[in-house]
Parts: C-alpha cells; structure tokens; sequence
C-alpha cells in the first residue's frame, strides 16, 4: 500500500462515527460458513480442528481434500506456492499422490492422466505457468477430462509482477486456449469461498466433465482469515457418473439426455480411446460433418443446460438499488464497503458479485442493467469484465474502475465513483 | 459502522517476527476470542533485514475491505517502518514503538518499551521481542483479551520454548501496566490543530 494511495483514500473517506445512519441492515449472503464460535468445533472423525485461521490458499487445499481430490500436480509459483507447499504435505496423509513436476505443460498432462485413471485431480499456477498450461488444458476440454485449475492471479503479462495481485488473466481463462471450447471459470473473494468454490469447482467438473477454471488473486490468496470447516457429512460432493453397461456396450462419447457421458477409469476395463482430435461417440477421430456436429454441439450443450446451477452470483443490497458495482475477486470486498459508505451517503446502491465469470451470468447481469441506472465495473485489469457486461447491456451507463499497478482497488476508489 | 473495525498494523525489519506476530493477533481475536479477524501482510521478495508490515482488522461483522482503512494501532518495531507506515491513523490511535531501535516518534501520543532491549537482557534472546510485545499489547489493543492472546501464543510456539515465552509475555504486559495512558494526548493531532481542523 503505498502513501500515495493512501492519502488518496483518505480524502474520500466519510468522518467515522456516524452511528450507520441510513445503512440498511441486509444481510450479506454466502457467508454461513464464518459463523464465529468461542470453542474450537473438532471434526469427530479426526483430530483436525475445524474453526482455523487461513489464508485463502490454505483453504483452497482444505476444500480441494473435502471434494475428494487426491492428487496433484504442479510447479510452484508466486503467489499459488501455499496450494503446492501443503498438498504435499497433506495429500500423502490421505493416500493421495503429490507429483512436482519439471513445468506446468507436464502438471497439466499429469493432472489429465490422473482423472481418467479415475482420481479428481488439481493443479495450481500463476499467470505464467497458466500459459503453458493451455495447450493440454485444450486436450481436456476436447477429451472431457474434468479437472479444477487454480490460477492466482498476479501483475501480467510474462513474468509481469509476481508479488502483485491483478485480474488480468480473466479472458485468458476463458480463450486461453484454441477453438471454440466449453469452460467453467470460478472466481473467489473470501477464504470461506476459497474453501467453498473449491469444492464447488471439483463438482462442476465431475458434473459436466469439463476443466473448471479458479481464479484467485495475491490479496485473496494470502489474506488470513477465520473459518469454521464444515464436517464432511453437510458438504455435497458430486463424482462423475460410471458407465453401468458391459464394457463392449460402452461409447465413451455418446449423448445422452444430460449431454454427458458416463466416465469409464482407465484400467477398469472398458477399454475405450481418448484423444484431442475430433471423435465419434467411440472415441476414434473423425471428419464426417454429422459426426462432427454432433460431438462438438454435444459439448457445448452439456455447459448451456447447465446455465441455472453454473451461473453463480451474490447480491448485496440490490434490491432498490439505482446505482450498482458489479464486481469478482478481491475487488468485490472493496465494492462491498463501498457500497456500504453510498448507502450511508443515502446512494440506493448495491453489489453483484460475479463467482461464475464464464458461462458469464448474462441473465442475473441483464437483470441489474435493467433496473439501474447506472453501473460500475472496478477490476484490477484494463477491462475485461467490463467488456462482458457492455456486451449485454442495452440501455445502462456502464462505468469502469481500472487498475493495473499492483494495488488493490480501494472502497474509496469504487465510492468515487458511484458519487459521481 | 466504522467503530466495528478494530485495526492493527505491525512493522518492523525482516526477522523480528512481524507477520508471526500478526498471525498470532488475529488467532487470539478469531479463534480463541469471538470476532471475525483478517490478517494481511507485505508480501515481496524483501527478505531478514526489509521493511516488514502486518495487519490486522478485528471486527464483530462481517470484514469486506481485509487491509486496514484507519489505524487504531500502530506497532512500530524500529525506525525504518515507523517512518514508512505511519499513515491512515485515526485521531485516537495509539502509536506504541520498541524504543530499542526507535528513537523519533512524529506523535507524542506515542507509547516507548524498549522490547527487544527486555528480550536481550531478560531472556538473552532477541528473539522473544515480539511476543515481549505481544505481551504489552494485551493491555494495550481493547479488542484482544489477555488470556485469549497468551493461549494464542503458547499454542503457535514450539513446546520447549512455552516457559520462556509466558515469561516473555509477562513482561511486556508488567511493562506496559506502569504507563499511565492518560496521561497522552487524546489525539495524534496537537490539539491547535485540532482545533482549526
């Protein structure tokens, strides 16, 4: 944080003490977990405690272990290391398998490997590691290999700058790799949903057999903060659905009224082929136009039906809100206070805050475009989301709060903004 | 709303156990007493013998913003962060400095203990400043009981060393117990200042 900013955020900060006055009192949503408790909750299972102090990465490993994930691949690096550092501590215990691989084009491959040999897989990276890691991450997509991805995202592009949390790696998630491709791209705020949308994540890709894509920031990422774990037993975890007919009856790639096959493990069986070319509903390549058309339709209707349970939004004080910020990631808990501090103002505004990025929630964003007047879209990058809600919009003045310099977009900055 | 936060920053050079510190404060307000707590940190590729700077924001709601807006205090380990961090401070914050290294305060609301002076000659370990500080923040910071930041401490130490620092612990509170904060200014702003603002 530097004095500069500082001084910045000063001269936009409301005198303290004003006792709330015209702050509505909505509760915040998504935010059951952080119930504080005075004594420890101890799982009765095991002797890890449950409410603990954790930085966003830790939590990620907690959620990643609670969804079932037992092995990983990656290559440390600044900021995501913490993921690494403690799967390999951990994993070994669950009888996972921790592999550090030589880069992040073998993490991606090993990662692949794993989940058709029938183990949820993860790797974490940064923005660096994330653009080796595209090219594989395309052969998931084409193979339906689910997978969780983490990217923590810092100042870009190449090595950029590793200490420094951005959001510049938005698009790249989504297109990062070539074709058109069906993806799932998360993105958390909080420690509580660095453990929650990790576990969202594995069950997204189970699901849908797709790579989920989560995105974190450095603030997100080393922020500390008290959670209590929830036990195993009250959190949903979805696996991929296995074939039940006789491996010769087995297509590994045929429709069905979901969109998506069962999984078969290799090694079970059914012996059945994976590639990155075009396939039939066998497996085997193809050029046929029909064939063609319909794997590749398939592939994308599997993600489209899903919309209602993918497209995750949380809405703060929008219900008579004029003026809103849509916001995702660290930045989203800047928009929250800002919000707050316009409310106190007498300002009717409110918050979307984007968890889905893509499929983008176009129609919890229509909405919001519909009803205010005008909308705000700060994030640490030149304007990637800002693009998306433009896209959608027909009739609202969509406003952008851009920072590229490292620095966490502050509640005065966003306030500024919707003062104006 | 704003009297909801309570929040900490911690500086000191690389090594003196700043962000431990920090973690520590934030378990003993999280986990051992009720509050919600975010703990950040500078993070770069500085290593022992850098700037260092912790914070903490304690609050009984939900925390949105997780680095610290306005100060209430200020832990100052030596001179080279006081002069770099002493920013964003309420009027009623309170500065407390180890007076070891730190020898010009821009406040006289300002409260001096020679912390790592205490951890060299009492204990013969520099090491134990911190938590010799930790100890005077238990009087000091009203958002963190004193028996919730001592279990904080015991329970991140390494056992053979828990002698050691409950006495270090000890310490710092019996030295911070002989200042009188009333007698401080009210405010960090003089109060012709004060007046005119």
């Amino acid at each position: 944080m530097s004095d500069k900013k500082a001084s910045r955020e000063n001269d936009n900060q409301p005198q303290s003490g004003v006792n709330g006055v015209g702050a509505p009192q909505v509760a915040a949503s998504g935010t059951a977990m952080r119930v504080p408790a005075r004594e420890p909750a101890r799982s009765s299972q095991n002797a890890v405690p449950r409410r603990r102090l954790l930085q966003g990465n830790e939590a990620m490993v907690e959620g990643a272990l609670a969804a079932g994930c037992r092995f990983f691949a990656g290559y440390p690096i600044t900021p995501a290391s913490e993921i690494s550092e403690l799967m390999s501590v951990r994993l070994p215990r669950e009888n996972g398998t921790f592999i550090q691989m030589e880069d992040e084009i073998a993490s991606m491959g090993a990662v692949i490997g794993a989940s058709l040999a029938g183990v949820k897989s993860l790797t974490a990276t940064s923005g660096p590691g994330f653009s080796l890691m595209q090219e594989n991450l395309g052969f998931a997509c084409m193979a339906e290999v689910p997978c969780v991805v983490v990217n923590v995202m810092r100042g870009g592009p190449s090595t950029g700058m590793p200490t420094s949390p951005a959001q510049g790696d938005v698009m790249q998630a989504r297109w990062g790799t070539h074709g058109d491709h069906p993806i799932i791209v998360l993105s958390v705020a909080t420690v509580a949903e660095c453990f929650e949308i990790t576990v969202t994540a594995f069950n997204f890709a189970e699901k849908y057999r797709v790579p989920v894509i989560l995105l974190s920031d450095e603030v997100v990422a080393h922020t500390r903060e008290n959670i209590v774990l929830p036990e195993s037993a009250q959190l949903e975890v979805v696996d991929r659905i296995r074939p039940s007919v006789p491996p010769q009856w087995y297509k590994p790639y045929a429709d069905n009224s979901r969109g998506v096959p069962p999984m078969a493990t290799m090694g079970d069986g059914y012996r059945h082929h994976v590639t990155g070319l075009v396939h039939d509903q066998s497996g085997y390549p193809t050029e046929r136009s029909d064939e063609v058309k319909t794997q590749l339709k398939r592939q994308m209707r599997k993600i489209s039906s899903g919309f209602g349970e993918i497209q995750l939004t949380r809405s703060f004080m929008l219900e008579d809100a004029q003026v809103a910020v849509i916001a995702y990631g660290a930045v989203a808990r800047s928009a929250k206070r800002a919000v707050r501090m316009a409310r106190r103002q007498g300002i009717k505004a409110g918050l979307l805050q984007l968890v889905t990025l893509f499929p983008f929630p176009r129609k919890a964003v229509d909405q919001v475009l519909r009803q205010c007047k005008a909308v705000i879209v700060p994030e640490m990058n030149f304007g990637q989301i800002s693009r998306e809600v433009k896209r959608v919009n027909r009739t609202c003045r969509v406003f952008t709060v851009n920072r590229i310099d490292g620095q966490l977009i502050t509640p005065a900055e966003i306030f500024q903004e919707i003062s104006n | 709303m704003e009297e909801e936060r309570y929040e900490i920053r911690l500086g000191g050079s690389g090594g003196q156990g700043i962000i431990l510190a920090a973690v520590i404060l934030a378990e003993a307000a999280g986990l051992h007493g009720d509050n919600h707590v975010c703990q950040t940190q500078s993070y770069g590729p500085e290593a022992r013998g850098g700037k260092s700077k912790a914070e903490v924001v304690i609050s009984s709601r939900e925390i949105d913003y997780p680095k610290v807006i306005r100060m209430d205090l200020f832990l100052a380990m030596n001179q080279a962060s006081l002069d770099a961090y002493f920013y964003d401070f309420k009027p009623n914050g309170l500065l407390v400095v180890d007076a070891t290294f730190v020898k010009q305060t821009p406040t006289s609301r300002a409260i001096a203990i020679p912390f790592t002076r205490i951890a060299r000659e009492q204990f013969e370990q520099e090491m134990v400043a911190n938590v010799v500080a930790l100890g005077a923040l238990a009087h000091l910071c009203p958002r963190v009981e004193e028996a919730h930041l001592l279990e904080a401490v015991l329970a991140r130490v390494p056992p053979h060393t828990q002698t050691l620092n409950r006495e270090a612990f000890a310490a710092g509170l019996a030295a911070a117990q002989k200042i009188k904060l009333e007698n401080l200014p009210r405010s960090i702003v003089p109060d012709q200042e004060e007046q005119e603002i």
